[in-house]
């Protein structure tokens, strides 16, 4: 049995836990707004929102995520918001401020993703911590598609919302927002509402029996998108909402992650912000805001899928991993030697991952990622890098992974070798090529061809030289010198 | 004026077929499709699939009553394969189970023993073996052979569109139940009701009587649901008959990706000779249109191909032949454009050839041979109220092309690894469907005895604003406001005989039907006035609900009249039938005149490229577009920015990939990408250009659904200026879409015939970032 609140209502759900929010709303709730559009979180059209009680300041913090690929296990004891939670009265002409800016915008035309526009930017509205600048709007939409496609309407509903939340106070918002039409009133009950439903059914931790192992489910973000239907009649442990298993610490030079932790918090975290510059830049090429909301660092990492962009990252930052046993027994692996075969990793079916840990990069972090569609995409070839030089620009730190080029995420240890005391330049990158395109084994498939994807892979390397350069370049005019930059300059040869 | 349904649709209270409420004892149905692209289907197993826990029936052709045919033009498509199966995805049969999960679960355990055939997925390799839809057609004007010699240049090469799925996010689907008298009702997602009702009655050997279609709205077309609609609904209908029982049916993204055909790709040659002033003398182009294994519409879209193939230019000597190729892929079919985007493709290709090879920027010879009032279309139609050069023009001047275009040029001079590229794309679309006999509308209209106003059209709602616009019709005429008037959903037994929403033309052969029925009911009721107030009906006008005379408002209220009206025993209801005027078109010959009219437009395009890692975005796309007189601003503004988006989305990232085997690779959303909210142009201007109101169109608003989609083949070419910037030794192929991948490729392909220079020459770049 699930207890959560859903819109004003408590409910108690006896459906598995593994059903998605999607249908349970829709089939067994028959909230009809909410839309089927992909069943792969690749859409929005079935956007909802998420409300989690902070206990400890009483207030519930709301996240936008794509309730086809939502567990409902993951909604035990939070808020379930659909549009019709939204709607700010039953009256068919009552609408709320997102609403209206889509309606004064022209944002819709066949109105079969309008609803998941109108949840994203109502739970925007719910988000922002004071006023929120116009990009920050549009990023709240970056996981709704709209075929007919009125995109340049609805980038004009988010002006006018932005403009409309210029007077959104950083403190205690709700009522503000509840009193000039941006949600319904009875939001500001749900904290308290929330705090009942959990006292009245506590959480506990998965236990775990090496005789009947479970399945291990944390986002669902990729185990709902691959085998839907066998996941209904799945038993899983249930990883998301373990607080031990989140949050971001960084301890001298040690950056510990929590595997439940979702990318969104990584890509909010000050302390990582801190380690690598160009964290949020790098982040919005990940996923969708809702996506983002809901995958986790430990879901990215155990589906071992050869193009995954946090295995990306953290095969070039040297990740140590920690997985437990499930009885209290933890050991540590470097990621570097998690891949053992396609979609294989060393550890067994009852083990599952607590955390992971790095150093701070001393060199600079640069990821790059090309797939057909810059945002929302699973990349054609993707490629993080490490790198650090000294005054001379001498390469003197070097890690590069590789995604997309073999069955496996690979970190290109020869490669990376290899450039260890060259001149960082182009010339270098080209001849490191030489050993990378020895290293990867790309196929073709609807993402490249194999001829495409080694000639992307070494278009990568060559970026990540530019990237140091220029991360090299920024660190030095912080001390007004410019020798490295000039060190690294090259002449253009004409193509 | 904004869409009438958008309170709704931002209220999630808009209901879409998935969102109708289900009767009791409904079954839900999966379709077993064929999981090899051609061969013989020897048997199929149904054993362990019937066996299982919740499954009520599985249908097969046998089951049929009627006759095994859907196939609207060509009779070559069955509803459930027989002996044969012709493409993966084919439907071969129909499980019914108390829940979809058991239904589709139950698929999974249907085993066929079929016998592979050869697969052909090149629409080429079809024609060599002769493997043809229909006979290949060709439009002529002029003398080819005698001009060639009089052009000072010729040029020749071969130009490929890529596909593009509808990727309408509500799915096909359709729900059905049985009514009194052995008939049934049936709720279908389609832009064609009549089709649905035709071809359902037909398979199920009953009258169309028998069968009611009624549709409220789509959550997108786009085409995609002009004809393959049809598969599921007629399914749905032969379940309901053969068991009496409420059916639903609603595809899953990748059986909807799977099973459904989509633009058709095409493969043509192109030969194009100019004079010395870079007018064109002389075109020849064949088309080779990948159509799929069944005919669906692809004869008429071809057909548009034709029509469209000099674009928006004045050609003095054509000669066009297209051959619709069967391969064995889902039936390709309608998509906004309809042919007419691939024709424009391969002439706007042809003339970057030429102009490349010549070494004068492209837009020179565009501009040349602008067609004009008077010009003659291949096809024999005499251009009139052509609007290109005015577009063309307005568009430079409005939009500052030579800024657009130095600052392109000082852009690539400071930068080595970003480009910029500027292209026009200028745009004519014929309006009315290409076949004569389906440009016929109809409405029924009913003023209820308190003043408001029910409307029922053959036009169905998806997207388009075509209910907005119906009820402005009404609105105008009748002198009420929108708020008195409903638009009904679209039922075959409202209005009957409908051709499907489609060809751009469903505003204006609905809208004008509304008008003659509106305009009906007021002659009825000013005559009445006339009466009552003892004056001459000619000076009686309706206007803000009161009846004026002379220009003065009168006592007498629109209620007032409507009720005199119902005590008088006057009919407050008429039915309108509008045939547009005036087109023709002679198969024979080839010639006539099939459009009401022409719309036209320039847009003009910058694109930057990174060519370090072969991605691109689009800085602007700035558009001058001939309206009319649009009569409604906001609909039309969103037409034209979604249709844009939607043709760059067909021109860059949209990939359908099939493998030999007839597979699609690309077959969901995550391998499948089109344009979101980041990778639409950063900026969009549209000038509505004030041009005269077309007669043929209601109340003078052009059409506007499908020409807007053409302005995208211009992100293709900036891209190619771009690229041409980065490396004006360039061979890039005619290809589309232009991914990344061929970015990359095109910029880094070592040119065939300098394989050795350009190995020798590796360009290294400055490791300096450019800001």
């Amino acid at each position: 049995m699930i207890r959560f609140l859903l819109n004003d209502q408590p409910v108690c759900a006896h459906q598995p836990g593994t059903l998605p929010a999607l249908d349970f709303v829709r089939d067994h709730q028959h909230l009809r707004g909410t839309k089927t559009g992909c069943r792969e979180g690749d859409c929005g059209a079935c956007t909802v929102l998420l409300g989690e009680l902070d206990a400890a300041e009483n207030v519930v913090r709301y996240k936008s995520m794509t309730s086809c690929l939502l567990p409902l296990a993951n909604v035990a004891g939070k808020h379930l918001v659909t549009i019709e939670g939204l709607n700010l009265s039953p009256q068919p002409h009552h609408l709320n401020r997102a609403q209206q800016a889509i309606v004064d915008c022209g944002g819709t035309q066949c109105g079969f993703c309008t609803v998941g526009f109108a949840v994203s930017l109502a739970g925007h509205c719910l988000t922002s911590s004071g006023a929120p600048t116009y990009a920050q709007t549009v990023a709240s939409i970056d996981g709704n598609i709209c075929r007919c496609t009125g995109y340049k309407s609805l980038e004009r509903a988010a002006a006018q919302l932005t403009a409309e939340l210029a007077g959104l106070p950083a403190a205690e918002p709700l009522p503000w927002l509840t009193e000039n039409g941006f949600i319904p009133a009875y939001f500001t009950g749900v904290a308290k509402k929330l705090a009942s439903i959990q006292q009245s059914s506590p959480s506990h931790p998965p236990t775990l029996s090496p005789s009947h192992p479970l399945t291990f489910l944390a986002g669902g973000t990729d185990l709902l998108v691959q085998r839907p239907e066998a996941m209904l009649t799945t038993a899983t442990a249930n990883l998301f909402d373990q607080t031990t298993l989140r949050g971001i610490q960084r301890t001298g030079d040690e950056i510990r992650i929590g595997a439940a932790t979702t990318a969104q918090e990584m890509m909010d975290s000050e302390v990582l912000g801190a380690a690598m510059s160009g964290l949020r830049r790098f982040m919005k090429l990940i996923s969708s805001t809702p996506i983002r909301q809901m995958g986790t660092l430990g879901g990215n990492l155990c589906n071992a899928s050869p193009i995954g962009d946090l295995t990306s990252w953290f095969l070039a930052l040297d990740a140590e991993l920690t997985i437990s046993d499930g009885l209290g027994n933890e050991r540590t692996l470097p990621l570097r030697q998690f891949y053992t075969g396609y979609k294989q990793l060393a550890k067994v079916r009852t083990e599952f991952l607590m955390s992971i840990s790095f150093a701070a990069p001393k060199g600079v972090f640069n990821f790059e990622k090309v797939s057909k569609r810059t945002h929302l995409d699973i990349a054609s070839v993707n490629s993080s890098a490490v790198l650090a030089s000294d005054a001379n620009g001498i390469v003197s730190e070097a890690a590069i992974s590789a995604g997309g080029v073999g069955p496996i995420p690979l970190f290109l240890t020869r490669t990376s070798a290899f450039l260890i005391g060259r001149k960082l330049s182009d010339e270098t990158m080209l001849a490191a090529n030489e050993i990378a395109q020895q290293e990867i084994s790309p196929i073709a498939d609807a993402r490249g061809t194999e001829a495409y994807k080694r000639l992307l892979l070494r278009q990568l390397l060559r970026a990540h030289a530019v990237e140091a350069a220029s991360g090299s370049r920024k660190r030095q005019a912080t001390h007004n010198t410019s020798e490295t930059l000039a060190a690294c300059s090259l002449k253009l040869a004409a193509p | 004026m904004q869409n009438l349904d958008s309170h709704q649709h931002t209220r999630g209270e808009s209901v879409y077929l998935d969102d109708i409420p289900v009767r009791q004892g409904t079954l839900y149905a999966a379709v077993y499709d064929s999981p090899i692209a051609h061969g013989i289907l020897n048997s199929l197993d149904l054993t362990a699939a019937e066996n299982y826990p919740g499954v009520f029936r599985i249908l097969t052709y046998k089951d049929i009553p009627g006759e095994n045919q859907i196939g609207g033009i060509v009779p070559d498509e069955p509803a459930l394969a027989e002996h044969h199966v012709h493409f993966r995805g084919q439907p071969v049969a129909l499980v019914l189970a108390e829940t979809d999960a058991i239904a589709r679960h139950a698929r999974t355990l249907i085993k066929a023993d079929i016998t592979p055939l050869p697969i052909i997925t090149d629409p080429r390799e079809a024609a060599a073996q002769g493997e043809l839809i229909v006979p290949a057609r060709t439009f002529r004007c002029g003398d080819v052979a005698q001009a060639w010699p009089r052009c000072a240049h010729v040029f020749e090469g071969v130009a490929e569109s890529g596909g593009q799925e509808h990727l309408y996010l509500e799915t096909q689907g359709a729900y059905g139940y049985p009514t009194e008298h052995g008939s049934i009702r049936l709720y279908s997602s389609t832009q064609g009701p009549t089709a649905v009702q035709r071809h359902a009655a037909r398979v199920l050997g009953v009258g169309m009587h028998q069968i009611e279609v009624d549709v409220t709205r789509l959550g997108g077309g786009f085409g995609g649901k002009e004809d393959q609609a049809t598969p599921w609904a007629v399914l749905v209908a032969l379940a309901v008959q053969v068991l009496r029982r409420p059916v639903k049916l609603v595809l899953h993204r990748m059986d909807d990706l799977r099973m459904t055909g989509k633009r058709h790709p095409y493969s043509s040659d192109f030969k194009i000779g100019l004079d010395k002033e870079l007018k064109i003398i002389a075109y020849e182009v064949d088309f080779y249109q990948n159509a799929g294994a069944s005919a669906d519409l692809s004869p008429a879209v071809l057909e548009r191909t034709l029509f469209h193939c000099t674009n928006t230019y004045f050609i003095p000597n054509v000669r066009a032949t297209a051959t619709s190729c069967r391969t064995n892929l889902p039936p390709n079919t309608a998509f906004r454009g309809f042919g007419g985007p691939q024709g424009m493709y391969v002439i706007e290709a042809a003339i970057a050839h030429a102009a490349e090879a010549l070494g004068v920027p492209k837009r020179l010879i565009q501009e040349r041979n602008l067609l004009q009032d008077g010009d003659t279309f291949p096809f024999g139609q005499v251009a009139e109220q052509a609007q290109a050069r005015a577009c063309w023009h307005d568009a430079i001047q409005r939009f500052d092309l030579h800024k657009l275009e130095t600052d392109a040029a000082e852009f690539n001079k400071n930068n080595s690894l970003k480009k910029r590229g500027v292209s026009l794309m200028p745009i004519c679309f014929g309006i009315s469907f290409t076949k004569t006999l389906m440009n016929q509308g109809r409405a029924l209209v009913h003023i209820y005895m308190d003043g408001s106003v029910g409307v029922s059209t053959g036009a169905v709602e998806m997207g388009q604003g075509v209910n907005t616009k119906m009820a402005q019709v009404a609105a105008r005429v009748l002198g009420i406001p929108l708020a008195r008037i409903k638009l009904e959903s679209t039922n075959t037994t409202r209005v009957a005989n409908t051709s499907p929403s489609a060809a751009s033309a469903t505003a204006d052969l609905n809208g004008n039907a509304v008008r003659m029925a509106c305009e009906a009911l007021r002659e009825r009721l000013i005559a009445l006035a006339a009466r009552e107030s003892q004056c001459a009906p000619e000076v009686i006008e309706l206007l803000d609900q009161r009846v004026v005379i002379s220009g003065a408002a009168s006592a007498m209220s629109w209620e007032n009249l409507v009720g005199l009206a119902y005590v008088n025993r006057i009919a407050l209801t008429e039915s309108a039938h509008y045939a547009t005027p005036r087109i023709n078109f002679d198969a024979k010959t080839e010639t006539g005149h099939p459009f009401a009219y022409h719309v036209f437009g320039t847009a003009i395009t910058v694109a930057t490229v990174d060519c370090l890692r072969g991605t691109y975005e689009l800085d602007a796309v700035h558009i001058s577009h001939d309206f009319g007189t649009s009569m409604n601003t906001d609909v039309d503004l969103g037409q034209i920015e979604g249709g844009l988006v939607q043709g760059i989305g067909w021109m860059t990232l949209e990939d359908v990939v099939y493998n030999a085997e007839g597979r699609l690779l690309a077959n969901a959303l995550s391998t499948y990408k089109i344009p979101d909210i980041y990778s639409v142009p950063k900026e969009i201007n549209v000038h509505f250009l004030p041009t005269p109101p077309a007669a043929l169109a209601v109340f003078g608003s052009k059409a506007v659904g499908e020409p807007p989609l053409m302005y995208g083949i211009g992100a293709w070419f900036a891209l190619r200026e771009a690229m041409r910037a980065f490396k004006p030794s360039m061979a890039l192929p005619f290809v589309t879409p232009m991914t990344p991948e061929r970015v990359l490729t095109g910029l880094y392909a070592a040119d065939p015939a300098r394989v050795e220079e350009e190995v020798e020459a590796e360009q290294t770049i400055s490791v300096e970032a450019e800001d």
